[in-house]
């Protein structure tokens, strides 16, 4: 029986939970930062000790926590990598611009559990020696940067938060930035810029790996809120029961955002890979199914930038069987795990954890062209290939949607998406971009032909 | 810095150059200015971060939540403040779709058009709003009604996916919104 695991999200929709600090101090809050706080250096057999920083760095890094915000990067490797030596201050920004569309996970934790991620924040500043921090929010979430505001006075009031923390000499600040509108912000290099007060136009790596040179040029982390979140858990568990959560290499829970045209859209946090796509569409705990007398056409299973998996498709993928060894199965796409692997080997991603469900009454064509222009309109313009193709890409599937197709429309289209990504852009927007009007084309390539050749042929008779 | 580089020129060469207009300049906003209060706050803000500059998107929100979008005068207050050229400041008003040019209505509302609340109708909503304030349900951008009470945009994803269609009106989220529901936000804006 597929069911929730509640980790995260254990208290936050509890009845009487409420998001102050005393309400967090009820539930256990802030005993996992004390605990990290009392952590004493271990001596190695080798003679040298490992610092109490470098013990829980270690601890997320046999957890096998992967980032939550959408690459699924290995979050302990993201920190092996920060430049300790350069003599930098180093700055650790939570990435709150939940921007993907199809994602809202972010929101219920800041809304609703905040000082969870402010004691996952000190937690992770503390392990990597950060003394200034960041919540970089999105700017439509105005009343979640007051929640957070508040939860950071409560924290500086208990000593959480300031000078010499619990008595224990570390000091840390974190302060809540507001962004203002652009997508372009969730990548975590124009994140940088736009915290810098400039325009959020992603850097070059190299040499700008926010590790090594981030923030004003120091070394940065940039985590997501649910990744922070999951890191108080892995402390407090210990890396290796952590690891028991979930299924190898896709440890932990993940809070899965179901939206589109699904009878229960919403947030649902599972066992990552201990929970396929059909049941989170279909199953009564979780998306219920689609409407009544509606057939299932396909669905975006990582936020709209992921590739969009057609009903029916079906994939070859690697497991280990029962008995430990690789056996290649053939699964049909909503009996895939949902993972970060599994989604990988199908072709797409499991990204910020998005799925976007659609039915046999939507238009595909509509459907991609609503996106095209959200990505249109969100391209930061730096870079040619992105700007322009997101653009003509937007335009054509414009005119798709409105009866002005041409039969060639559908190779134009991947034409463009083909030229946009692949190393010609700064950063993975291009991919962003590319990707859904790549996949959605090529598998639903007799509904865009037909499109279009229907269009040309009702102007050839002479109607418009 | 010259403050004409970010603004239209105001006829200064009665010729070629000022017959074409700029498009969206920054609007002129003669009575400008900062209550002492409100300063007190955006010090302390600027305060938050090891160079100056990063508060500039904190003083931006401040002005349009005050005056509802940004001038001229503005963009060289902030400028000021943070020891910028104004066209560092300009160029992310230009940026960022959360800042406004022009004056906007009392109440702000935006609405999602992105995929999850589209495939469940925001743009009847978007059409409702519109046609119930006498503005263009197929205009481009912010849309502010003639009494300067309300204005409507589309916005891309909320982030509120789940509870589609969502509207956010000035900081306030409404959730699952129907026409009904729509028509009593509108009644609730007094």
């Amino acid at each position: 029986m597929p069911q929730e695991y509640r980790q995260i999200l254990k208290y936050a929709d509890a009845p009487g939970y409420t998001p102050d600090v005393e309400c967090y101090l009820r539930h256990g809050g802030y005993q996992i930062l004390k605990k990290t706080l009392e952590i004493e250096p271990k001596a190695l057999p080798d003679g040298k000790s490992m610092s109490p920083a470098e013990q829980v760095r270690d601890q997320v890094k046999l957890s096998g926590l992967r980032g939550r915000g959408g690459a699924g990067f290995s979050c302990g490797l993201k920190w092996s990598f920060v430049d300790r030596r350069s003599g930098k201050p180093i700055y650790l920004i939570c990435n709150a611009d939940e921007s993907e569309p199809g994602t809202f996970k972010d929101k219920q934790i800041i809304h609703k559990d905040p000082h969870q991620l402010v004691e996952g924040m000190i937690i992770s500043c503390f392990a990597n020696d950060v003394h200034l921090a960041y919540i970089y929010i999105r700017g439509e979430f105005a009343e979640g940067a007051r929640i957070l505001n508040r939860a950071l006075q409560e924290a500086r009031e208990k000593n959480f938060l300031g000078k010499n923390i619990l008595g224990k000499g570390y000091d840390l600040e974190i302060h809540v930035h507001r962004g203002a509108g652009a997508y372009i912000c969730g990548e975590e290099t124009g994140l940088i810029e736009s915290l810098e007060g400039k325009r959020a136009y992603p850097r070059i790596k190299p040499p700008y790996f926010p590790a090594v040179l981030g923030l004003y040029m120091c070394p940065t982390i940039v985590n997501n809120v649910e990744t922070l979140c999951a890191v108080k858990h892995v402390v407090d568990l210990g890396p290796s029961e952590y690891a028991k959560i979930g299924t190898p290499n896709n440890t932990g829970t993940r809070i899965v955002s179901l939206s589109g045209l699904v009878k229960r859209p919403g947030y649902y946090e599972v066992e990552v890979g201990k929970v396929t796509i059909r049941e989170l569409i279909y199953d009564p705990i979780f998306g219920g199914g689609l409407r009544d007398g509606r057939q299932l056409k396909a669905v975006i299973p990582g936020g709209s930038s992921s590739k969009i998996l057609k009903a029916g498709e079906r994939f070859k993928l690697k497991r280990k069987g029962p008995d430990g060894k690789d056996v290649e199965q053939e699964l049909d796409m909503l009996d895939l795990p949902y993972d970060f692997d599994s989604l990988i080997a199908a072709g797409s991603m499991s990204g910020s954890g998005a799925i976007i469900v659609l039915d046999d009454s939507t238009d595909i064509v509509a459907a991609l062209s609503n996106l095209s222009e959200f990505y249109a309109h969100e391209s930061c313009g730096q870079c040619t290939p992105c700007r322009e193709g997101s653009l003509w890409m937007s335009k054509a599937l414009h005119r798709m949607a409105n009866g002005q197709g041409r039969k060639g429309d559908a190779d134009y289209l991947l034409k463009i998406a083909d030229n946009i990504p692949g190393g010609r852009t700064v950063c993975a927007f291009g991919e962003a971009c590319s990707w859904p009007v790549q996949s959605c084309v090529t598998k639903f390539k007799d509904e865009f032909v037909a499109r279009g050749t229907q269009d040309e042929e009702r102007r050839a008779a002479g109607s418009k | 810095m010259n403050p004409q580089t970010i603004s239209t020129p105001q006829a200064a060469d009665a010729g070629t150059a000022s017959a074409i207009p700029i498009p969206n300049p920054l609007c002129e906003q003669p009575d400008f200015s900062v209550p002492a209060e409100m300063v007190a706050v955006l010090d302390e803000l600027i305060t938050h971060y090891p160079r100056k500059r990063s508060a500039s998107l904190m003083l931006l929100h401040a002005v349009e939540e005050r005056y509802g979008y940004v001038s001229r005068q503005a963009v060289e207050w902030i400028a000021a403040r943070l020891e910028l050229a104004p066209i560092n400041v300009y160029e992310l008003v230009t940026f960022y779709p959360m800042f406004h040019r022009q004056p906007t209505g009392r109440f702000h509302l935006r609405i999602c058009r992105t995929l999850s609340c589209a495939l469940r109708d925001s743009y009847k909503i978007h059409d409702h709003f519109c046609r119930k304030l006498g503005l263009d349900p197929h205009g481009h951008g912010a849309q502010t009604s003639k009494d300067g009470m309300f204005t409507v945009e589309f916005v891309e994803c909320l982030a509120s996916c789940g509870t589609a269609p969502v509207i956010q009106c000035n900081d306030t989220f409404h959730e699952e919104v129907t026409l009904e529901k729509a028509d009593k936000i509108l009644e609730g804006c007094k």
